[in-house]
């Protein structure tokens, strides 16, 4: 097709105005002399000087990074294994996909009273980073399970079989054909669910036990006292460049590597 | 046929068990809550059972606070998917090699935290922010800007769930086989009709998936609303909210939680067989 795309291409430039505009304010706002987020009065770099100073918002953040870290290996691990578990029909398995699609229909709300509710009755598991990985695992494990399945369930067993009829093991196999091929969804699957994790506000907000606030939590809790603190902005400007500047990076080395593979194979 | 069966439930076991504790028991036990009379302060069901929080829970009194939750979420899958599929489609058939670069640079405003995120719209919808102020030259400005709006509400929840959407969409419009375009194209059909009955059916599976994935989340979310809307945009979530955390009255949290739960339950059953492929 030799039509020029060009609408399509203003919607999505349009899209993505939508997804950066809040951004590049928040990162204006950042460097703001005054309070306000709304109205900029001047430049100053006193909210990252504070930011620096603050030993809470880097103890949260810390917590924060491990939970989301840990949540993610563990729920993308027993994800993928249910992912391939549900590859081929067998009976029971309607059962199953009714119990994984209840993470991701279950409003968090509800998630959320439900697991406080849980922890408390046991008593003897004191809210805080436990309570924390085991709700954020619960509601992560889904979401990878869709991602990996959605690959899982459109890959050609063919391959497989032609793998093993070239005298691969079972095990060669999954790691030399299966593995590469999910590969992909593996790690959508785990970014997506280091992002929930990490991003998480409402199940998180009632499992916090003392000395073990998430970030997102302890902003919650600071703005709806007092509004937001701009040293949270200058943060959260901070985190958008350094994931900005990692994926540049990512991109770059990827493209190289290409480039390089690609030469050494013309030398060939 | 038996060993097959062993196999995937051996590789499911994990995922069961963990599911098993830590979202059907706390489930069990917001039911068994919901049937006590009041709850004491280490959080124990009291006796004897009741169903008086369901009679409070069911007045008509909440009843518009249910519609317009209903409302909000459907109207936020809606955004998604007309600003999703745009974007998704863009990628898939046109990104390239920059597909995963493209990809990530819609992930990477969600690395801020949400509710800076939340607090950026706040101060871009403010009277003095910076939507009243381009509006205004036009004359359409507000006064007191568009805070404390349904609009304002939607518009967060539609932000803050794009990537639900993009996702599962990607996936399906990456799947989805380019040369049924031409083809359709060749056989005579314009962009409409080629969207509707080759396209669409083409990536429906995503957006169903991704519907799914906004939705929820947008029923239950009462951070958004209780930040951009007013008393006027309380959601459903936000009254079980402050029966926890506030109102202190968990019998009658539990007692809603149960009937959004019921609510989820229906339409799951509604979509029966059909959400197979979706899940």
């Amino acid at each position: 097709m030799n039509r020029r795309p060009w609408v399509l291409g203003v919607v999505v430039a349009l899209v993505f105005l939508f997804l950066y505009a809040p951004i590049a304010w928040l990162a204006i706002a950042s460097f703001n002399s005054s309070r306000s987020l709304s109205r900029i009065s001047g430049f100053s770099l006193q909210w990252y000087a504070e930011l620096a100073d603050d030993t809470r918002v880097f103890a949260s953040l810390q917590l924060t990074l491990q939970l989301a870290l840990a949540s993610a290996v563990i729920s993308t691990v027993i994800g993928t294994l249910a992912a391939f578990g549900l590859r081929r029909a067998f009976p029971g398995r309607a059962l199953w996909t009714v119990l994984l699609s209840l993470p991701l229909v279950v409003p968090e709300v509800v998630m959320g009273v439900a697991m406080l509710g849980f922890f408390v009755k046991l008593a003897g598991v004191p809210l805080g980073f436990g309570a924390l990985l085991c709700a954020h695992v619960a509601f992560s494990l889904s979401f990878v399970v869709v991602v990996v399945r959605s690959r899982v369930s459109g890959m050609d067993v063919r391959m497989e079989e032609a793998a093993a009829d070239l005298g691969a093991s079972p095990f060669v196999a999954f790691r030399t054909v299966t593995l590469p091929l999910v590969a992909p969804a593996v790690a959508a699957g785990a970014a997506f669910a280091f992002l929930l994790s990490f991003d998480d506000v409402v199940i998180s907000s009632y499992l916090t036990g003392v000395g073990s606030t998430t970030l997102p939590v302890f902003v919650y809790a600071q703005a709806s006292k007092r509004g937001i603190s701009p040293e949270v902005v200058a943060l959260s400007t901070l985190m958008v460049t350094a994931t900005a500047l990692l994926l540049i990076i990512g991109v770059v080395f990827a493209s190289w590597r290409a480039r390089r593979a690609g030469s050494v194979a013309r030398l060939a | 046929m038996f060993r097959r069966w062993l196999k995937a439930n051996a590789l499911l076991a994990p995922t069961g068990v963990w599911l098993g504790f830590f979202l059907i028991a706390p489930l069990v036990v917001v039911v068994e809550f919901s049937f006590a009379t009041r709850h004491t302060g280490v959080a124990r069901a009291v006796l004897p059972w009741t169903v008086q929080a369901y009679r409070t829970a069911l007045d008509p009194a909440f009843l518009p606070i249910f519609g317009r939750t209903l409302l909000y979420a459907g109207a936020t899958t809606l955004a998604c998917l007309l600003l999703g599929f745009p974007l998704a489609w863009f990628i898939a058939r046109y990104g390239g090699r920059y597909r995963t670069a493209l990809l990530a640079a819609v992930l990477i405003p969600f690395w801020s935290s949400y509710l800076a995120r939340i607090y950026a719209w706040k101060a871009l919808l403010d009277g003095e922010g910076l939507v009243n102020t381009v509006f205004g030259w036009v004359g359409l400005d507000r006064d007191g800007g568009f805070l404390l709006t349904d609009g304002a509400v939607v518009l967060g929840l539609t932000y803050g769930f794009l990537p639900f959407m993009v996702l599962p969409l990607y996936v399906a419009c990456e799947r989805f086989d380019m040369r049924l375009v031409e083809a359709s194209y060749d056989l005579g059909h314009g962009r409409v009709s080629t969207f509707f009955r080759v396209v669409l059916p083409g990536v429906m599976s995503g957006v169903l998936a991704g519907s799914l994935l906004v939705l929820v989340p947008a029923a239950g979310d009462f951070v958004t609303p209780k930040l951009l809307g007013g008393v006027d945009q309380s959601t459903f979530g936000s009254v079980i909210d402050d029966q926890f955390r506030g109102g202190n009255n968990w019998p009658l949290g539990s007692a809603m939680a149960v009937l959004l739960l019921v609510l989820v339950v229906f339409v799951l059953v509604l979509r029966g067989r059909r959400g197979e492929d979706v899940l």
